[in-house]
Order: C-alpha cells, then structure tokens, then sequence
C-alpha cells in the first residue's frame, strides 16, 4: 500500500484492515453456512468425522458471521465514523493496531478450537474461557479507543451515529463479562457460575442482547451515518434519532425472557418479556422510518445506485424482522414457531436482510473512499451483488416460514384418541423440500460476496496504479 | 417498602424521564443545535460527491448541491 494513501489527519489503515477482513470473514462465514444447509439436505456430508459434524460447525457459523463478519464490519465503521463526524485522529493508533489483531486472533482460536469440540454450550459464547479473557481485553480496548476519540473530538456535538456505536461498546462489554463468568477446571474446560433457571435467564439475557446491541444498535449507527451520506442529504429528524437511541437502549434489556417461554422460568418473567418485546417494536420502527425518509426527495438516486439500494433495502428488512420479532415473541405464536425453522428464517430476515445488507451498503460506500476514490471498479457489479442477495434472503427466509409452520402444525396434531398424528422424522421428511430452497439461497449469497470480494480486489488495485504516477508539485 | 412499591417507583422514574428526554428532544430551542449535529457527516467534505467518473463537472457540482434543493433537478 503506497503511502499516498494516507490521510493526513485520520488513521485509515486500521479501517482499511478491517473493511477487507469484514469481506474475507464474511465469505468465510457464509460458505459455512451454505455447507451446513447442504449437511441438512444429505447429512452425509459430515464426512463422518466430528470435526465437520453438524454440532460443531454450526457455533463455528454463527461465530464466523456475528463476530467475525459482523464485528470486523462494526470494528471499521466505528473507526471511520467517530473520526469522520469527530474531525480528530483515534485516540491511539498502537491501541487500535492492537485491537485489529487481537480481534482477528480471537476468530482464529474459534476456528481452531470449535471444530476441536471445546465448547462452554452457551449459544453465540461458546468460546472457552481462555478465549473469552482475551476477547474481554480487545473489547475494553476497542471502548478506550473510541471513547477517547470521542473525548478528543472537535465539534461540540457528538453525532448520534456515535451514541449507538458507544452503547453498543459498552453493552457488550457487560454482556460478555457477566455471561461468560465461569470457574476454569482445566485448560480448556469450565462451569458456569450460574445454575439451573438463572443460569438460562442469563445466558438469554446476553443472548438477546447480542442481538439487540451487537447486531442492532451497532448497525444501526452504521446506518446513521452511511444512509445520509450516500443519500447526500442530513438524516430525516435529528430529534427522532434521539428519542429513538433512548426508547431503544431502554427496552431492549428487557426482552430476553422470550427465548424461554414454557421453560422453567416463572411464568411472569416469560409474560414481562413477552410485553417488553412488543413494546420494542415502537423504537425499531422509529428508527426505520427515519432511515427511510432521509431519501425523501432522493427516491430518484435508487434508479442508479446500487450502494443506496442496499441500504434501503437493509432498512425494510429490518422493519419485516422487527415486526415479525415481536409476533413471535407472543406467547401463542411462540407456542407454535418456537423450536422450528421459522426461528430460524426470523434470524436470517434479520442477519442476512439488515446486517449483511447494511455493512455490504457501507462497505461499498467505504471502501473506495479508503483507497481514494469515491466509487468502486464496477457500479454493474453491485447490482448484481445487490440482487443475488435480495433473491437469495427472499428465498431462504419463505423457504423457512413454510417449513416452520410445517413443522409446527405437524408436531402438534393430534389423533382423537390424543396420541401424536405424526413422528418427529416425518417432520424432518416434509421440510426436506425448503432445505434444498434454503441452499439455494445461501449459494445466491455466497456468490454475491464473491463478486463483491474481486470488485474490492480490482479497487484496491487500481488504486495503486492511479495514486503512483502523481508527480510532486515543486 | 416492599419490593413492589420499590419497582413500582423506579418504573415510574424511567417513564418521567423517557418524557423528559423526549421534550427536550422536540423543544424549538435545541433545533439549531440539532441541524448542525445532523450535518455533520457532510461537516468536513475533503471528498468528491460520489460516482466520480460517470459524471460531468457541472453534475457534480449539482449532485453536491442536491441537499439543498431537495433532488429537485428543475432548480
């Protein structure tokens, strides 16, 4: 990388380094993905080892997309914004170098050690403790740096973009220290220091959490920032913004008890999380509409740009999964979606829809900036990026509702004599049909992100050649 | 006071102050305050609008522009 690159007053090599990790892990994660819903449609595909058995692949997934694809993603355009609408240089550039690859070896030890079975069996916190210390070390450095930059900055508003960045740091940080907290048995091995229904509640509490700050409001300050810029007009209402992060940050740490209804939680602690999720579809839309109206008056832009469309389209699916969140969170709904693959459509609406749409939105607007130019190689190419993964969320998350509500119907049919009317395998027969569309879906992803990744690769290199031949002016 | 009352009260103060924030938030004294915060991502443009190739100088002055006009090209 020729020095030309750098700017004089921010640090981007660290955004550089993560803006093209985010496309590394996210081809990582996705291509995982896609093997494990190839795995549901002929399970022979584990090969028969356990290291590429179903069970451990799959937190290897999850992992590879939340924190790896995701926090790579959250990592650059944290970076980026706070010192762009701060107009100052990161607090420390050794500091921020080492959260870049304390980060990327900490995805390293889960690639290493998941498929090796360590595992605390926590779901989205199943590295070991080892892990966890040094994840807990990156992240208090990631909010050291970016509260300070904040600190330092020379405006004297801090933009909301910032707040949300800033509240999901924080969270985060608690979420993952209180979680994880264990008594360490061997090298390798721990216990929960929670037991039993408290032990549940927490492990939900942080789980729902992930979501609600790792993947929401984390993105949504993503979406603050990137949606006015390449809209090129201020965010709709500056006043809703705010009312919006406060209503936000306020329900969402409430709403976890709805990952365990009909459990052994007390029943009123499953009610209280079924209102406080209903409640929350109030800040999310909020925060939807004024997303969405910031292109009033630049609908037109839609029609040539594919980067906008990405963010738009990211928004309106978090408007679905943020509606469809809720509903599933009642208690009668949950009775029947609960444990099937709607759940699992609900996800992706949610991961593949608005988190991937949105960082891929950012990244496109990013990273030729980071190299720069302010467009990327080719403009053709995002479109087709764009709808390879439009079709490809449409295809997996219908593909889901069908099979959940299938199996959801079929587990409870019962014979007038009350006897169950069919076997659990066939309801895994019946859904074999949207396994196969579901893989269709995720290959439409896959190949949306390798175009993206030759794109990046053709930016990257142009740039080299368009910056060398500037002459210096005597 | 038993448990109740106290979770009561603090559910209470949450309310009070999720309005407080609110009418803060819509007050007409924090509008300049605010437009400037709401410009910010366009506060230190040391950057080209974007697509840089497809379009003419003149368009690109007009693309720059089109936060003021509100996208309407007839302006």
């Amino acid at each position: 990388m020729s020095t030309a690159l750098e700017h004089p007053t921010y640090n981007y090599k660290v955004v550089r380094q993560f803006a093209i990790m985010t496309v590394v892990w996210g081809i990582v994660g996705m291509t995982l993905g896609v093997i494990l819903a190839a795995q549901l449609v002929w399970p022979q595909l584990n090969l028969g080892l356990p290291w590429t058995s179903f069970g451990r692949l799959r937190p290897l997934h999850t992992n590879a997309v939340i924190f790896a694809f995701g926090g790579s993603a959250l990592f650059a355009t944290s970076y980026y914004v706070v010192q762009r609408t701060c107009q100052t240089r990161l607090f420390s550039d050794k500091l921020a170098a080492f959260t870049f690859w304390g980060w990327q070896a900490v995805i390293l030890s889960a690639v290493i050690s998941l498929p090796l079975g360590f595992t605390t069996t926590k779901e989205y916190a199943e590295l070991e403790w080892p892990i966890n210390i040094l994840i807990a070390v990156v992240w208090v450095s990631y909010a050291i740096v970016f509260l300070m930059t904040i600190k330092k900055r020379k405006t004297s508003h801090i933009y909301v973009a910032n707040w949300f960045f800033a509240a999901f740091i924080l969270t985060v940080a608690v979420l993952h220290i209180v979680n994880n907290a264990a008594i360490p048995v061997t090298a390798m091995y721990s216990t929960s220091i929670y037991s039993g229904a408290i032990d549940a509640m927490v492990q939900w509490w942080y789980g729902h959490n992930a979501v609600g700050f790792f993947l929401t409001a984390g993105f949504l300050g993503m979406m603050y920032y990137f949606v006015p810029k390449q809209a090129e007009r201020p965010v709709y209402s500056y006043r809703l913004s705010i009312v919006h992060f406060w209503a936000l940050i306020m329900v969402y740490m409430w709403a976890g008890p709805h990952h365990l209804h009909y459990t052994a939680l007390p029943n009123w602690a499953q009610s209280l999380g079924m209102i406080m999720s209903i409640i929350l579809l109030a800040p999310s839309w909020g925060g939807m509409i004024n997303g969405m109206m910031t292109l009033s008056g630049a609908w037109h832009k839609l029609r040539t740009d594919p980067t906008l469309r990405f963010l738009v389209v990211a928004l309106s699916f978090y408007g679905m999964s943020t509606f469809e969140g809720p509903m599933m969170a009642v208690k009668t709904v949950n009775a029947l979606s609960h444990y099937t693959d709607w759940t699992i459509g609900h996800v992706h609406a949610g991961a593949l829809g608005w988190v991937a749409m949105i960082t891929i939105g950012s990244m496109y607007h990013l990273i030729p900036r980071l190299f720069g130019r302010t467009e990327m190689y080719s403009v053709g190419m995002i479109a087709v990026h764009f709808w390879l993964a439009t079709i490809g969320t449409v295809l997996y998350i219908a593909a889901m509702w069908v099979n959940g509500i299938l199996q959801g119907l079929m587990w409870r049919a019962i014979n007038p004599d009350g006897t169950l009317m069919y076997t659990f395998i066939e309801s895994v027969e019946a859904s074999g049909p949207g396994y196969i569309v579901r893989l269709i879906g995720g290959l439409c992803w896959v190949l949306g992100m390798l175009i993206m990744a030759y794109n990046v690769t053709m930016t990257v290199k142009r740039s080299d050649t368009v910056r060398q031949p500037i002459p210096q002016t005597a | 006071m038993d448990t109740g009352t106290f979770r009561g009260i603090i559910t209470g103060l949450l309310i009070l102050a999720f309005i407080g924030i609110t009418v803060w938030a819509y007050s007409r004294r924090r509008k300049p305050d605010f437009d400037e915060a709401a410009n910010l991502p366009f506060a230190d443009d040391d950057e080209q609008p974007n697509r840089d190739k497809r379009l003419s100088p003149e368009e690109r002055t007009h693309e720059a522009d089109s936060r003021e006009d509100k996208g309407d090209r007839n302006t």
